[in-house]
């Protein structure tokens, strides 16, 4: 480790024991970051040394490391998963900062998100979301011909696009309002546009509008951050869909 | 899927989607509003006589003017109160602030993250315009032999102040930035997204913003010129 190209790193990393504690910036100074690291490695590299130190190492999360599971998050310098466009925080590579940079580390920060230790929140909120309605309740019988329910390419495409949502909550956290909108309409979008999901749509649109409202997060005011922001590229047009799709729904209840 | 349709009808009016279909709706009448508005107000550069007849006729139709009168308050008091609401849920929705937050630059646009400001800015020039204009001086004209009131005159003393005219402008800018989210943000409430169409959506809202904020910033620098040169 002792390239040339290593970086000396000044990080300022949110401390916090438990939810109930206060919390705090603490600043670190980390030698010997190589670019080639990974954002989650250099978190890594510093808690050897604090464990070395015996020091309480940082709390994060991550899993995959591999940008598929959704575990990982982190305000990187002020922005969900850090700097680059649809990148999460296990992909994002040290190479994007420079030698003596300044990087601020902290938690996703909502009411429906709790902080349980230094930078790990509770996500079960979604969780909750996916409960109220995010699946297929109607019996589909047995697997069918293929092609033999026709499928728009189009809808397919779309559906794929919204499933390729990891729940990270990297919306939540890069909207000002703290809203889960494009989290919730992806996982309505996924479902509605296909066959199998279209039967329940309505009900499913009612029901998990109503389980986000009632977990305290906040409302959408358009502007397009949470999009901006999110790993998988998701669009606003799926909080389209669903607000058009909740609306339908509200309009035209199945009662007798 | 627990919710039922009888405890549904009860949130409906209090979910996050509909409130800001509450807030589309209001918003995009008040945006029809204020066209008319700057239509009427135009005349004002045709003649004061123009100008003064228009508005003799508005108010000589009393049930007219009160029903509109009447739609105008509950449009304005309903997009108010709402915003009002929404953004005090917003605010409690993340308690505790980020030690640094920055935006993308990929999303969030100076007119979309200032909308409460810029909503601020509307309901004090609001009140102030209402209390320099309608309920302000009154002088009175006859014009073809019928005696009205010389709205012309009241509006273009008040345009002949600097700090009249300025504040006008300022207030008519903050509108124009304020519609300019406004606008498309409404089409994206009720769920209209169309690869197409949203995106010549979001250029008619800034061609929107663009016009009612020249034409009424135009007004005012109209009214200040005609002021100075008199
Ligand atoms: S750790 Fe799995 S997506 Fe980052």
């Amino acid at each position: 480790m002792s390239d040339t190209n290593t970086m000396t790193l000044n990080l300022k990393i949110w401390r916090q024991a438990s939810t109930k504690d206060k919390g705090q910036i603490v600043d670190y100074v980390l030698e010997g970051v190589s670019p080639d690291m990974s954002f989650l490695e250099m978190i890594d590299m510093l808690n050897e040394q604090l464990v070395a130190k015996n020091d309480d190492p940082i709390a994060f999360d991550h899993d995959c490391r591999e940008g598929i599971c959704g575990m990982c998050s982190l305000m990187i310098n002020g922005q969900a998963h850090g700097p680059e466009k649809a990148t999460t925080t296990c992909q994002l590579h040290m190479r994007s900062f420079k030698d003596g940079d300044t990087i601020a580390i902290e938690p996703w920060r909502a009411r429906a998100f709790p902080v349980l230790k230094d930078l790990m929140v509770d996500r079960s909120a979604f969780d909750k979301i996916i409960e109220a309605g995010g699946f297929v309740n109607v019996n589909t019988g047995n697997a069918q011909d293929a092609n033999s329910i026709l499928i728009p390419k189009e809808n397919a495409d779309l559906a794929m696009d919204a499933a390729a949502c990891i729940g990270c909550g990297a919306c939540v956290a890069s909207c000002k309002n703290a809203s889960a909108m494009l989290f919730v309409s992806a996982k309505i979008s996924q479902l509605a546009l296909l066959p199998q999901g279209e039967v329940e749509a309505d009900q499913r649109a009612l029901s998990m509008v109503e389980k986000m409202d009632e977990l305290g997060f906040g409302n959408c005011t358009n502007e397009a951050e949470c999009e901006a922001s999110c790993p998988k590229d998701i669009s606003i047009s799926n909080i389209a869909r669903m607000n058009r799709g909740f609306l339908k729904a509200a309009v035209s209840a199945k009662t007798k | 899927m627990s919710s039922s349709t009888q405890s549904f009808s009860r949130s409906y009016f209090l979910s996050s989607v509909v409130k800001k279909q509450i807030m589309a709706v209001t918003g995009l009448l008040l945006c029809g509003f204020l066209l008319g508005h700057l239509a009427g107000n135009l005349l004002i550069i045709i003649s004061p006589d123009a100008f003064n007849q228009y508005g003799h006729a508005l108010v000589s139709n009393k049930p007219l003017l009160y029903t509109a009168e009447a739609g105008l308050i509950v449009l304005f008091l309903v997009h108010l109160c709402m915003a009002a609401k929404l953004t005090v849920e917003n605010n409690t929705a993340r308690p505790q602030k980020y030690y640094i937050k920055q935006k993308t630059g990929r999303g969030a646009t100076f007119a979309s993250s200032t909308m409460p400001y810029t909503g601020l800015i509307i309901l004090i020039f609001l009140i102030t315009h209402l209390n320099s204009f309608k309920y302000g001086t009154i002088y009175m004209t006859t014009i073809d032999g019928v005696e009205m009131r010389d709205l012309y005159r009241t509006v273009m003393e008040f345009f002949a102040q600097p700090l009249g005219a300025a504040w006008y402008a300022f207030a008519m800018i903050a509108m124009a930035i304020h519609v300019s989210h406004g606008f498309w943000s409404a089409f994206q409430s009720f769920g209209f997204s169309h690869s197409k169409y949203t995106p010549l959506l979001r250029k008619a809202g800034i061609a929107y913003a663009i016009l009612v904020g020249a034409g009424f910033t135009a007004l005012a620098l109209y009214g200040y010129i005609q002021g100075v040169q008199a």
